[in-house]
């Protein structure tokens, strides 16, 4: 079998051994949800209750103002008890609709489905995926819309579903492939509509070979390529998953429309197509909840707005000696200093371990391991000095901006320096510095 | 720390198991082999120049970091033990013990410390302890006497390189047989004397991926096109590749003190061009200089240039166009 891949990249532990059998289990909604109006990426959502406000399962809440935004929805029906900040796994309080649950999940009558969805056209199909608030699903929170627009000079050919989940710990989508093929599949096929390509590539790491040979086996009313790829991290970051599949190179400072690609996560597939087909707003995500601090790891399907203490507490509760709280996989995630922040769209997962004290940093002794793992080609070590010693524009020229912070650098670091913190320091002064002269 | 006792940091939060120390000790282990066949070839005299080294850069390390206000816990990193190894390694086996401590205290002082320590460094401090003893002492540092397992009625006794210079072994055919140069019984410093015990530990850190394995071959591509071209043109007058990469200094000097981490590129290209440079320059010294060696002064030459390499040798970034 042949195996794509792209060029450096890391092999950390996979650690998915704790929940990848593990079937996807809805999460009881609890008793009150904390739905915040800003979980993508754009401008946060207007609210559109007031306290007191009676909502339905699946009513908009938020609407989004413009577009790089996305809409919010309720995860249950119930009574609006406050439109207030909130804390938020983003760091800072966000405005967050709180909704006491009366346990009817009476459904909102705007959720209508279609009956033929591959008679909608491209616009009807984005239409109802804006209304539904789709957002990426493999944790940037990119809203779903504006990736199915692709601008009129950019002829998208491909549309790539992404399944490689190339996190260590996470086995959200793993199990959504696994047990929601269909779904998946047919929401890719509508992308493929909205998008006007003309493929499907389905990507999967080979630590899933399950999925691999089950997604092969099974019929298509549409052409769909399954192509499988070693397992190496970040093999899903979207510019490295293109130049795998497509050997296509997204010009830097580009987006994928300029190779005429879109890529989607496997759980937003899905969730395009239970919008579509069935009208559901997307108020529930899968997620992993797993790591040694966790005292049952499960996959579970949990109501967005859903405290991380009830998901957490679903799982056995938390170890006493546990002091790492993650929302997201291992390499790019979040730590949380509260688990009373609640689920949104963006939440992959909630990792839970404990860590000893950081070993000590010594200084770069130039073993160049930094520059053989960027999957960018960049030279973090040289780019931290730089930004060490504020040379900002040095900084930029090396290519700082091209950065996703995968934190392949930092993960082979023997000197244990902080490199993706560095490198962020660095992105935000150079953005924010570019802000200050275009105003 | 927050008031419930989370750690919050950013990410990533796994971490690779391979530590500085790790890396320094891993390279000590690869330099057993050399300093086992160093203790069999020269005996106590191997053991008191290897013992001297570690006594003075230790200690100098040592003082360093005390009155640089820097973390004891350094000094056990394995750099300063590293560098006491490698220039013990470089000298000759009958050194007085007091010139053995001014290049160790040199290395350190000079080679590392001033610069601001581990990391820092733009030369190979083994290499400025022993170019340092090179200037100061030049007699004492080219003086050899042959290995004791060699049964020779003479006192002083020529490299195998300094007889290919300086008594025309190669037309007198006398020059060092190849199969004495990979076991060791022959004349020479200390530790580079037994290709095959430096090329066992050098297998190790390939293996570890300890060192880049850009630069042992580069040099060696380069210094073999170099030799191999005047070899081929008139074999009678120069020696072969073969001889060139056995003898001397070249094997320890290729596999262990050219890849240095903190005084190599940090990108392939500049791998391969200061790789590249290191051999040139050891085949030209050697066939047209003025020493019968050369590869102190041409990985220290090289070492200059890094800097300026790493900042010209970039790797293309994803989506860079080509040329750009």
């Amino acid at each position: 079998m042949q195996k794509k891949t792209f060029h450096h990249g890391i092999h950390p532990p996979e650690h998915k051994h704790f929940t990848e059998t593990k079937k996807l289990e809805p999460l009881p909604a609890p008793d009150k949800v904390f739905i915040p109006l800003h979980q993508h990426f754009g401008a946060p959502a207007k609210p559109l209750v007031k306290k007191g406000d009676e909502v339905l399962l699946g009513q908009k809440i938020g609407k989004s103002p413009v577009l790089f935004s996305a809409s919010v929805h309720s995860s249950v029906s119930g009574k609006v008890l406050s439109v207030d900040g909130y804390a938020h796994p983003l760091g800072k309080p966000v405005t967050t609709v709180t909704v006491s649950n009366d346990g009817e999940d009476r459904l909102a009558p705007e959720t209508q489905g279609h009956e033929n969805p591959f008679s909608l056209s491209a616009e009807d199909i984005r239409a109802r995926v804006k209304e539904a608030g789709i957002v990426g699903l493999g944790g940037a929170a990119f809203p779903a819309a504006v990736k199915l627009n692709p601008p009129k000079d950019k002829a998208v050919d491909t549309v790539i579903i992404n399944g490689c989940e190339c996190e260590p710990m996470l086995t959200a989508d793993h199990r959504i492939m696994l047990e929601y093929p269909d779904d998946v599949i047919q929401g890719a096929e509508l992308v493929r509509i909205a998008t006007g390509a003309q493929r499907i590539i389905v990507g999967i790491e080979d630590n899933k070979l399950d999925v691999y040979k089950q997604l092969r086996q099974r019929d298509y009313a549409f052409p769909v390529e399954i192509s499988l790829l070693k397992t190496k991290y970040p093999q899903g970051a979207e510019k490295n998953l293109i130049a795998a599949l497509l050997k296509r190179e997204v010009p830097r400072g580009g987006l994928p429309f300029d190779v005429g690609v879109v890529v989607q996560n496997v759980g937003t597939a899905k969730a395009v197509w239970d919008a579509v087909a069935h009208g559901k707003p997307l108020y529930e995500r899968a997620l992993t909840v797993s790591g040694s601090g966790i005292a049952e790891p499960k996959n579970l399907m949990v109501r967005i707005g859903t405290p991380f203490q009830a998901v957490i507490d679903h799982c056995g509760g938390l170890k006493e000696q546990s002091n790492l709280v993650v929302m997201g996989g291992p390499m790019m995630g979040l730590t949380q200093w509260t688990t009373q922040v609640p689920v949104i769209k963006g939440t992959s997962g909630i990792l839970v371990w404990s860590e000893e004290k950081p070993a000590r940093e010594y200084n770069c002794i130039g073993c160049a391991r930094c520059v053989g793992h960027c999957p960018m080609g960049l030279v973090p070590t040289q780019l931290m000095k730089f930004i060490k010693y504020d040379a900002l524009a040095d900084a930029e020229s090396a290519g700082i901006l091209d950065c996703v912070e995968c934190g392949s650098c930092q993960y082979s670091c023997p000197a244990r320096i902080p490199l993706v913190h560095w490198l962020r320091l660095g992105k935000n002064k150079i953005i924010s510095e570019k802000r200050k002269k275009s105003a | 720390m927050t008031d419930t006792g989370f750690l919050l940091r950013s990410s990533p939060h796994l971490k690779a198991r391979d530590s500085v120390p790790k890396i320094m000790y891993a390279v000590v282990i690869s330099l057993m082999p050399a300093m086992a066949a160093s203790f069999y070839f020269f005996r106590l005299k191997a053991l008191a120049v290897y013992l001297i080294c570690l006594a003075g850069c230790l200690a100098t390390e040592a003082v360093f970091l005390r009155v640089r206000k820097k973390p004891m816990s350094s000094l056990w990193d394995g750099s300063a033990v590293i560098t006491a190894l490698l220039l013990a390694m470089t000298l000759p086996p009958d050194l007085s013990w007091d010139i053995v401590l001014i290049g160790s205290v040199i290395a350190i002082a000079l080679g590392k410390q001033v610069f601001g320590g581990l990391g820092n460094n733009i030369f190979n401090p083994a290499l400025v302890g022993r170019a340092f003893l090179q200037v100061a002492f030049p007699v004492a540092m080219t003086t050899w006497s042959p290995p004791a397992t060699l049964v020779i009625d003479t006192v002083t006794y020529a490299t195998p390189l300094g007889n290919l210079k300086f008594q025309g072994a190669l037309a007198q055919g006398t020059l060092t047989p190849l199969s004495d140069l990979f076991w060791g019984n022959t004349g020479g410093c200390l530790g580079e004397t037994s290709s095959l015990a430096l090329l066992l530990g050098a297998a190790f850190l390939l293996f570890r991926k300890t060192i880049d394995w850009r630069i042992p071959a580069g040099a060696i591509l380069a210094l073999g096109a170099f030799t191999g071209i005047f070899w081929l043109t008139s074999p009678q007058e120069y020696a072969s590749p073969l001889f060139h990469f056995l003898a001397g200094g070249f094997i320890l000097g290729a596999f262990f003190m050219a890849p240095d981490m903190v005084t190599s590129p940090i990108t392939p290209t500049g791998a391969w061009i200061y790789a590249s440079g290191i051999g040139l320059m050891v085949g030209l010294i050697r066939l047209f200089g003025g020493f019968p060696e050369g590869v102190m002064f041409s990985i220290l030459f090289m070492n200059t240039f890094v800097p300026i390499i790493n900042r010209y040798t970039r790797p293309r970034i994803l989506g860079q166009r080509r040329g750009t």
